[in-house]
């Protein structure tokens, strides 16, 4: 605790590191994943190819692409940027199939409805489509984010900063406290940016509050884990 | 692609596969630690689950510590267990098992609740005891299920195994960290290569599998008749996804 208080300071900045990290990931892989999910749903033989190529990709381990992007993209080894990149790849193996099946979760009534009524492919995606599978992409983005914060302490290990920093620092100079309070940081934030999403989903998509008992115990779940 | 014909020549370089350091050597090991590794987890976690998803009890008890669990860092958890328990193989070892425990409980339990309940009905009204039900009912119908959350452990853990080589020198892993503290980028891509070879063959392995373990009658393509049978081989890969935050 005395390590705690005493370096609050470095807490407060690496956490800052782990935010500017985690943000983008999180950001870019929806916005890629929307138009690969809607191509997977919409062609066969897109949906073999993508939805094969995703699965591989999320079984790319993760230390092992941070060294291996280098030499893919041409960053230098201690990059950041590999960080980002490879954390949004893992983001978009996970969004693409939850797009997909989010897409596939509106009732085929629906979507021929919205084009009886005059919708075009284009308006009925953004106006019909895309809000009914909210529920499921929202579900989705709150796995990538939990996951998204979990992963970025990996980059510590090759020297890119973030709380991760507090556990091999803590390792190499034998701090537990130190060790502790980058888990504890970690965990906090994840589900900080989890609550944040829950409640943009709330502000978003007013119609599934109706069903907010269970949606606020889970969260009540999340926050005693 | 300079670095990668360098990383080939490293892996293929004779002097690799001498001593201690020798790939096979290092790659058995990987293999062997995750193997251990997940027979220790899945002797926690699999009578547990089908505890759960028999009885029904402790459910969210379940849902709540494997949510909290996935968002721990593994190298957060990783490094403090090495304090506690000093540098070698059993920070890791504690630590991977921990992390590999709740994809297995998820897949055992989903694998049960996603029986059609009326399966299970059917089979105790015919006489069957609660153990015979167990053993022949639930756990054939639920193996997709499982296999799913045995797979998602076994990626997890040769993912982290890599990491384990920062505190113990254990598996692959050992070439990244050698690598980057001399430099030796060739060393480094090379492992990691190793490493992403040997991630994508096991995927590949269980993909089939688990297009083989679903049980004779109940195929994925069934018809209307046959309730949900389709529906473990369908959902095979969402335990992880929709267990993991609540």
């Amino acid at each position: 605790m005395t390590w705690v208080l005493a370096n609050l300071g470095l807490i407060w900045a690496r956490t800052l590191d782990h935010v500017v990290l985690s943000l983008p990931p999180i950001v870019l892989c929806f916005v890629i994943a929307l138009p690969l999910g809607w191509l997977a749903r919409r062609y066969r033989i897109s949906r073999g190819i993508i939805l094969t190529a995703a699965g591989l990709l999320y079984a790319v381990p993760s230390l092992p692409l941070i060294f291996v992007l280098p030499a893919v993209i041409g960053t230098g080894l201690l990059s950041p940027v590999n960080v980002i990149v490879a954390l949004t790849l893992y983001g978009i193996a996970l969004m693409v199939r939850v797009v997909s099946d989010g897409l596939d979760s509106v009732d085929a009534d629906v979507r021929q409805s919205a084009s009886a009524v005059g919708y075009s492919t284009w308006s009925r995606f953004w106006q019909v489509e895309l809000p009914l599978s909210g529920p499921v992409l929202l579900a989705g983005m709150r796995v990538v984010v939990v996951s998204t914060v979990s992963l970025v302490t990996v980059g510590a290990v090759v020297g890119v900063q973030s709380l991760g920093s507090l556990f091999t620092d803590g390792f190499q100079r034998g701090i537990q406290a130190e060790i502790i309070a980058g888990l504890v940081t970690t965990v906090g934030l994840a589900l900080l940016l989890d609550g944040a999403l829950v409640l943009a989903g709330r502000v978003l998509m007013p119609w599934t509050r109706r069903g907010a008992g269970t949606k606020r115990s889970a969260a009540v779940e999340v926050t005693a884990a | 692609m300079n670095l990668f014909a360098s990383a080939i020549d490293w892996i293929l370089d004779p002097a690799n596969y001498v001593g201690l350091n020798a790939i096979p050597l290092r790659l058995a090991q990987h293999l062997l630690f995750t193997l251990v590794t997940l027979v220790i987890a899945s002797a926690i976690a699999i009578p547990l689950g089908y505890l759960i998803g028999h009885t029904g009890r402790g459910r969210s008890l379940a849902v709540m510590t494997s949510g909290g669990l996935r968002a721990i860092p593994t190298l957060g958890l990783l490094t403090l267990v090495a304090l506690w328990v000093g540098i070698g193989v059993v920070a890791p070892y504690v630590a991977l098992t921990v992390l590999a425990i709740p994809p297995i409980l998820a897949g055992a339990y989903t694998g049960f609740e996603a029986i059609d309940r009326r399966t299970v009905d059917a089979a105790r009204a015919v006489g069957m005891s609660e153990l015979q039900i167990v053993r022949k009912v639930e756990v054939p119908l639920g193996l997709p299920l499982l296999i799913g959350g045995l797979r998602s452990a076994t990626l997890q853990v040769i993912a982290t195994a890599t990491l384990a080589a920062y505190v113990a020198d254990i598996g692959l892993g050992r070439y990244l960290f050698s690598g980057l503290k001399n430099r030796d980028y060739a060393e480094m891509l090379g492992g990691s290569i190793l490493v992403i070879l040997l991630a994508l063959v096991l995927e590949g392995i269980f993909a089939l599998i688990q297009r083989f373990v679903v049980p004779r009658g109940v195929s994925g393509r069934a018809g209307p008749g046959s309730g949900n049978a389709g529906r473990p081989s369908i959902s095979a890969n969402l335990p992880e996804r929709s267990t993991a935050i609540r």
